[in-house]
């Protein structure tokens, strides 16, 4: 067994940003191991996604032609144990992702592979390959190995790798897809419902709050605070589950990408891996919260350990 | 019909904490310990199965795999509703990863012959988001992840479940039953326990197994049944902010003054 093997993503017909990523820590592994790339993808019509992945690094792009383009769990799980057993690779790369969390396990569990889910630093040892995931809320890391495994499959957080940008020309093979009977259908995909008409991808400065408000009768006061300061007024999850403020509002992996913010002050947020997917590419962040391990502070610019309320209170005398 | 709700005990970190002597876990003194958060909502779907329309005679179960200091979290479940509580436990359990717990919630799922199984996403503590999809591919059931909205009428064979995707968008699925969901935070609201509740749960049995009545041999218990083994733990060095000291008004000034200069540089 040896070489490593990318599983792409793609969907609603255009493939996902991630999946350069994983071409990029492939390509890493390749330089200081020497195993080559393959990267497949699968899909109704899998050409139609080859021509981006022609990426520097890759020796060889694999298609699998499915009977559907929208995924589906077990055709992903069937397709990627053919490439195995096509290809024998070493260590297989999936993103950690909506979509591979559907079928990564249950393709592991049933052929016996090493796993690890969401890990962020990959090394290859005398033992073998070691991977390196966080624990206990991110506040630690833990490096894990796959002893006896012959395959190795990880989930690769987002954001980790360097994507691969340069084209290159490797060899195209096809693979032929596993009969597979689907147990379910996809019906189609839906946008999120707009809420109000707030627009956090286009924001410049958001103010943004977490569970650190409370409760719902809170909000308000947040909400005024960001229109006193001239900000348009974001939120993390619980504070979208709770109803409290439209989904339209929620910055992070689930909700919306603070794509052209520069100044971020995230008020009461402690700051999970899916929030900061959505706004660690900011400039300028200030983190308020009265935890001071609050992993936000690890990607924060600024930090003030305190009572949100009272920085609050505060902040409005100067405006 | 029987739904079956696998939940975890999950623990955080005591501000200040160290490691135990072979430094691949944190030393169990310095962690906290919940019921983990999504488990909340996984129950909160079954309980609302089973209070609605045809949901008469649903029975909920509530599943664990963990040491007896689990039964904690157990009863917060049948303080809520559930119809029975379950925990499994052997020491050899001690090293198992979430394909080690599958395996074992897995014996548990044949015994029981649920309709459904719901569990969390994923757990607020090591977040690896694999165990009830592990599960669902060692009963080799119909599964789908990341379910944030579930459309199913009790006894029919098929649900329509809506999954989140990233960016906010989301993707409906046809699923045949019975399956295994995974079901992402709010999904719906969870209940609180009554006073009532919580008192009568204190006095419910809770059965308790050890995974070898279960039939899970030996070359599948704790580390020999993983797909992982840790090798160390250790607190990463981080990228650290720049501390804004002083009295909460001076602080508040500081802020101020960094919202001025953006507002002044846009």
């Amino acid at each position: 067994m040896s070489g490593i093997l990318v599983v792409s993503e793609h969907r609603n017909g255009e493939l996902r940003p991630v999946s350069r990523e994983l071409v990029g820590a492939a390509v890493a592994l390749k330089h200081a191991t020497g195993e080559p790339v393959r990267v497949a993808v699968i899909g109704e019509a899998p050409e139609r996604y080859v021509a981006e992945l022609k990426l520097a690094g890759v020796d060889e792009i694999l298609t699998v032609q499915a009977v559907v383009d929208a995924f589906d769990p077990e055709i992903y799980e069937a397709s990627v144990r053919a490439l195995i057993e096509a290809r024998e690779p070493s260590l297989v790369l999936l993103a950690h992702s909506v979509d591979s969390l559907g079928y990564a396990a249950p393709l592991v569990v049933k052929n016996g592979y090493g796993f690890a889910s969401d890990v962020f630093g990959i090394e290859r040892d005398a033992d073998g390959w070691v991977a390196t995931r966080s624990g206990y809320g991110q506040k630690v890391n833990i490096e894990v190995d796959f002893p006896g495994r012959s395959v190795v499959v990880l989930t690769v957080r987002p954001g980790s790798y360097k994507p691969v940008e340069t084209l290159a020309e490797p060899a195209v093979s096809a693979i032929p897809a596993p009969a597979v009977m689907p147990r379910s259908q996809h019906l189609g995909f839906e946008e999120p419902a707009g809420g109000d008409d707030v627009n956090i991808p286009g924001a410049e400065f958001i103010v943004s709050i977490g569970r650190g408000v409370g409760e719902e009768d809170n909000v308000e006061q947040f909400k005024e605070l960001a229109d006193s300061v001239g900000a348009t007024l974001g939120c993390s999850r619980p504070i979208a589950d709770a109803g409290w403020l439209p989904k339209a509002r929620q910055v992070g992996q689930s909700g919306k990408t603070a794509a052209a913010c520069k100044l971020y002050v995230a008020m009461g947020i402690s700051g999970s891996v899916q929030h900061m997917a959505g706004m660690k590419h900011v400039e300028t962040i200030v983190a308020v919260n009265t935890d001071p391990e609050a992993s936000i502070f690890t990607i924060a610019r600024y930090g003030i350990v305190g009572d949100i309320f009272e920085i609050g209170q505060e902040l409005r005398n100067h405006f | 019909m029987k739904i079956l709700v696998p939940i975890k005990q999950v623990a955080t970190l005591d501000e200040d904490f160290e490691f135990r002597d072979d430094g691949r876990d944190v030393d169990p003194d310095f962690l906290i310990h919940d019921l983990n958060e999504w488990d909340n909502y996984t129950l909160e779907e079954a309980m609302r199965l089973k209070e609605g329309p045809g949901g008469e005679g649903i029975e909920v179960v509530v599943a664990t795999v963990g040491p007896e200091s689990v039964d904690e979290e157990l009863r917060k479940c049948l303080a809520k509703g559930a119809d029975r509580a379950v925990r499994v436990w052997s020491d050899a359990l001690e090293d198992a990863d979430a394909v080690g717990v599958a395996r074992v919630l897995a014996a548990l799922a044949r015994r029981e012959s649920p309709d459904l199984i719901f569990a969390g996403v994923q757990a607020a503590d090591h977040a690896c988001g694999a165990t009830g999809m592990a599960l669902a591919g060692l009963l080799d059931l119909p599964h789908a992840a990341v379910v944030a909205a579930l459309d199913y009428v009790p006894g029919s064979h098929s649900a329509t479940v809506r999954r989140e995707l990233e960016g906010g968008s989301y993707a409906s699925v046809r699923i045949g039953c019975p399956a295994v969901l995974t079901l992402q935070l709010g999904i719906n609201t969870p209940r609180y326990a009554s006073l009532r509740g919580i008192k009568q749960a204190a006095q419910r049995p809770i059965e308790v197994l050890d995974a070898e009545a279960l039939g899970v041999t030996a070359d599948a218990l704790g580390a020999a049944g993983s797909a992982s083994r840790v090798r160390r733990m250790y607190v990463p060095e981080k990228g650290r902010a720049q501390m804004i000291e002083g009295t909460p008004a001076e602080q508040a000034a500081r802020l101020a003054q960094i919202i001025k200069e953006f507002g002044g540089a846009a």
